[in-house]
């Protein structure tokens, strides 16, 4: 691969625009002055360079559920999106609880070679609850983050040996904070359209009961505990209190549709807007977007979640949870964060790819843009206005809550090691 | 009116309408040799009903009858549904095969919504010249229109006017959809609701419902012009709303004690069906008091009103 | 008051005078047996009460009245949004061999008349039914004509006549003017 110069970039929106020389896949130099000899130039025009993205929190549904996506897909989304590295959650079917369900996923991303997909491996065998996951065996083939996503860890018996467990193996627990017994038939956040519109609760408690707990076993193991889709204020309180009194090892993150979206959307009954933990209130998604502003929660991760069109074209009730996120992440974060001034595009940096990094144990990811770092960035027009149109998605599936909306600031280039995987829209595959 | 999905649609005018043409079909109806009106001839009604349920379809039904319309039942269990056909694809079979009106029961909320958005305004179903009609009979937890309607009538009948008049509703709030339309569709009528129910059967946000709240129902009473029982619904319930249906009917139940506190005028209406010695005592419901059978019977014209004003006329361009 | 471009046809002394010699003819040609007068909505119904006082007052045996609304016996339902109800009372033993008048205002295709007899037969069998109008304008659509007219008062198509009854208008009269007025 020859060298590439990207021509004009603005490093973290500060500045004025400098030249950026990739070789051999790393920063090889930065600045006004850069030998183009050999080199393909590209004009950037003042883009935005951030390092690239990393997501937390997806879902690829392959194994089991290639009708909604597929990693080829989720890849190409994900790359499109200004990911450079994504965690597959493991409730594929089968689920991804052993050594063997783990590679394939990690091998059949890395023969795509569009982002980095990191498989996460199951806390407990099967998601049940009931007994753990060979954690060890997986952890020997790279795995970082456990989870049962999709479905809380809700016997803390078993929460608290995952937690002892995990510190042998330098990995990090993320929940799934739901407590199953609050939620039964659940449906719909436990507020006032909710209870107008006939759709069953989901209480804010049952999100913070577990938190709460979850806090103090990390605190009495030492353990690294990862809160997932942070949706309550009082899930920020709990958080900011735990951290006060000596949790340090836990951590959190928030989804971008918590950041914008809630509970004012449910009258149409359109399941769109279905996911879980559910969308809240106003105050309550101001409470996050403070919280994330202030670093009580570390990152933003996008629980993208794909559904076949028969699981969402039907009754409230019957719906899967859950909404496409990686291709409007980083526009929503910008509208919610950026425009309003809650945070610079530093602190975007921060919560969506050094924090992501360093919770998920990535060394060569999240890194600053300087000469020697590996050439894993991202390029973003801030000032372009674009609409959300679900079936335009490089994603099988549609589902998008932001389906219509416009939005401020596009992915433009997403760079892997050197190599281009998205430009202008396309996936280069 | 296209459809008719929730209590919350109606304006005071268009539901005052609803109940005005109702009486007026009643009327029409009296001493006549032929029970029957000529005017929804040659319209198809199918009733599509996900939940069992004999009164509210044979009112249905008896209604599109005696209209003069076809109707035509489809139960959940005997058709294509129990092969797993969804709703969305039920709809739009039934829609493309004539169907003029779907009244639909089903468990979910918001379910009458969105097979109005398949059907109802499809640009698909409109191209090929399908303009459905639907009617909510009830979805999930949500609205119960025509409920709300046939106990509005029978209060209309009882106390001449709804305006200022405090009705009292006790039972199971959270769960109920006759509830939830009630609410709604007496408020706009002009009449200050009250409610009644244990804690635990109150739904989060009540408090900005346009109601009074308490836990009282011997207080409620003496100041109530009427009061509506709702059935405690035991197979909604996933447990641990009250200790024993003992204590409920002890604290909760119209008792003859109980009704003997209310003022002469008051009424005392059901949805139906009672669970007699539960919220309600078999002597009160058998008490002139109880207009619970008046019910019943308005239910018949209202749902004749209902549609009349749906499938008579052509609709209006908002 | 009677607006500019409507011209007065009646006055309220012709239309008392008119409904009064109705009066008589009904009297003559249902006796010895009092009709049953059903008013049509809405001034049929007016009008019917006034006949029925007026045949009270000159046989000296009141006639019965009753009102009959035809609405959802209307062939043109489907034309327009959806039209209001009127009023129906009949008297509490039916009409079964009851000597039926059916009165309305005007008389003009016919269509509501041949509504009442449909909505008419559903109710029973009158031994006789005929039609009472205080005003025949002509262009009949349907074999169907009056028994007992109170004026004649041809038209063309794109004219209009309203009857003007003080129950409902404040005032009597029947006037005519341009249909698009």
């Amino acid at each position: 691969m020859s060298p590439l110069l990207l021509r004009g970039v603005r490093p973290y929106g500060e500045g004025d625009p400098v030249d950026l020389l990739v070789r051999d896949g790393v920063i090889a130099e930065l600045g006004t002055r850069v030998d183009t000899a050999g080199a393909t130039v590209r004009d950037c025009g003042g883009l935005v360079a951030l390092p690239g993205l990393v997501d937390l929190h997806t879902h690829l549904r392959e194994p089991g559920r290639e009708d909604a996506e597929t990693i080829a897909t989720g890849s190409a989304a994900a790359a499109l999106g200004g990911f450079t590295a994504v965690f597959a959650m493991a409730n594929t079917d089968p689920v991804a609880d052993t050594a063997v369900a783990v590679e394939h996923v990690r091998r059949r991303g890395r023969e795509i070679g569009l982002t980095d997909v990191h498989p996460v491996g199951a806390v407990t065998v099967g998601l049940a609850g009931e007994r753990l996951a060979e954690l060890g065996g997986m952890a020997r083939t790279g795995v970082t983050v456990f989870s049962d996503d999709g479905v809380c860890v809700a016997d803390p018996l078993i929460m608290r040996r995952a937690l002892e467990y995990s510190t042998a193996l330098g990995a990090v627990i993320a929940q799934h904070a739901e407590d199953p017994r609050l939620t039964v038939g659940a449906q719909a956040h436990e507020g006032e359209p909710a209870s107008r519109l006939g759709l069953a609760g989901w209480p804010a408690t049952a999100e913070e009961s577990i938190v709460a707990r979850d806090c103090m076993l990390a605190r009495a193991a030492g353990a690294r505990l990862h809160v997932c889709h942070v949706s309550s204020a009082g899930t920020v309180d709990v958080l900011r209190w735990a951290r006060e009194h000596g949790a340090a090892t836990v951590t959190a993150e928030v989804t971008p549709h918590h950041l914008l979206l809630t509970d004012d959307r449910l009258g149409t009954f359109d399941p769109v807007n279905k996911v879980n933990p559910p969308l809240r209130t106003g105050p309550d998604a101001a409470a996050l977007r403070a919280a994330l502003a202030a670093g009580v929660l570390d990152c933003v991760a996008t629980d993208h979640a794909p559904h076949a069109p028969q699981d969402k074209d039907c009754e409230w009730a019957a719906a899967r949870p859950g909404m496409l996120g990686l291709q409007t992440a980083l526009s929503v974060v910008v509208e919610t964060m950026v425009a309003p001034g809650l945070l610079d595009w530093r602190g975007v940096a921060r919560v969506m790819s050094e924090r992501p990094a360093d919770i998920g144990g990535l060394p060569d990811q999240g890194r600053p843009l300087a000469v020697g770092e590996p050439a894993t960035l991202v390029l973003v027009d801030p000032d372009v206005r674009w609409t959300v149109r679900g079936a335009a998605f490089a994603s099988l599936a549609g589902n998008t809550g932001f389906e219509g909306m416009e939005l401020p600031a596009r992915v433009m280039t997403t760079v892997l090691r050197g190599r281009v995987t998205a430009d202008d829209g396309k996936v280069m595959w | 009116m296209r459809h008719l999905l929730s209590a919350a649609d109606l304006d005071a005018p268009t539901a005052t309408a609803l109940l005005d043409t109702a009486d007026r079909l009643k009327q029409a109806l009296a001493g006549r040799e032929v029970h029957k009106l000529p005017t929804l001839r040659g319209r198809t009604i199918v009733t599509m009903f996900y939940e069992n349920s004999t009164r509210t379809r044979a009112s249905f039904e008896v209604a599109g009858k005696w209209m003069s319309a076809d109707v035509i039942n489809v139960s959940a269990a005997a058709s294509a549904v129990a092969k797993g056909e969804s709703l969305r694809d039920t709809a739009l079979t039934l829609a493309a095969m004539g169907a003029d009106c779907v009244i639909l029961r089903h468990p979910a909320s918001g379910a009458a919504h969105r097979l109005a958005d398949w059907i109802g305004t499809e640009s698909a179903t409109l191209r090929a010249g399908l303009a459905a009609h639907v009617v909510n009979a009830g979805d999930g937890t949500h609205e119960h229109p025509t409920q709300a309607l046939l106990d509005a009538a029978t209060l209309r009948d009882s106390l001449g006017t709804l305006a200022g008049r405090r009705v009292t509703i006790v039972g199971d709030i959270l769960h109920s959809r006759v509830a939830r339309s009630g609410v709604t569709l007496l408020t706009t009528l002009g009449a200050r609701v009250h409610l009644v129910a244990p804690p635990t059967l109150l739904p989060t946000g009540v408090r900005s419902w346009p109601v009074t709240v308490g836990h009282d129902l011997e207080a409620a009473l003496p100041e109530s012009d009427a009061v509506m029982m709702l059935r405690v619904q035991a197979e909604r319930m996933h447990g641990g709303f009250f200790p024993s249906a003992r204590e409920y009917a002890r604290d909760y139940g119209l008792s003859e004690a109980r009704a003997a506190l209310l003022p002469e005028h008051a009424p005392v209406l059901h949805p139906g069906p009672m669970l007699r010695g539960m919220e309600i005592s078999s002597a009160v419901a058998d008490s002139p008091r109880a207009v619970i059978t008046d019910q019943v019977r308005n239910g018949v014209h209202v749902r004749m009103a209902v549609l009349y004003h749906l499938l008579a006329g052509v609709e209006e361009v908002t | 008051m009677v607006p500019p471009a409507q011209r007065e046809l009646l006055d309220a002394a012709a239309v008392a005078r008119t409904i009064a010699r109705m009066a008589h003819q009904i009297i003559e040609r249902t006796a010895p047996a009092p009709p049953l007068l059903l008013g049509i909505p809405s001034r049929g119904v007016p009008l019917a009460h006034r006949l029925a006082a007026r045949i009270g007052e000159f046989s000296g045996t009141p006639a019965a009245v009753g009102t009959l609304d035809i609405t959802l016996y209307r062939d043109d339902l489907r034309r327009r949004p959806t039209r209001a109800l009127a009023e129906t009372t009949l008297p509490p033993d039916g009409i079964d061999d009851a000597l039926v008048v059916l009165v309305d205002d005007v008389l003009y295709s016919g269509r509501t008349v041949r509504a009442a007899l449909d909505a008419l037969r559903e109710y029973g069998r009158p031994r006789a039914v005929q039609l009472a109008v205080l005003v025949d304008r002509g262009h009949r659509e349907l074999p169907i004509r009056a028994d007992y007219v109170g004026k004649n008062l041809p038209t063309a198509r794109d004219e209009e006549i309203a009857v003007l009854l003080s129950e409902l208008d404040g005032t009597d009269g029947v006037v005519i003017r341009r249909a698009d007025d």
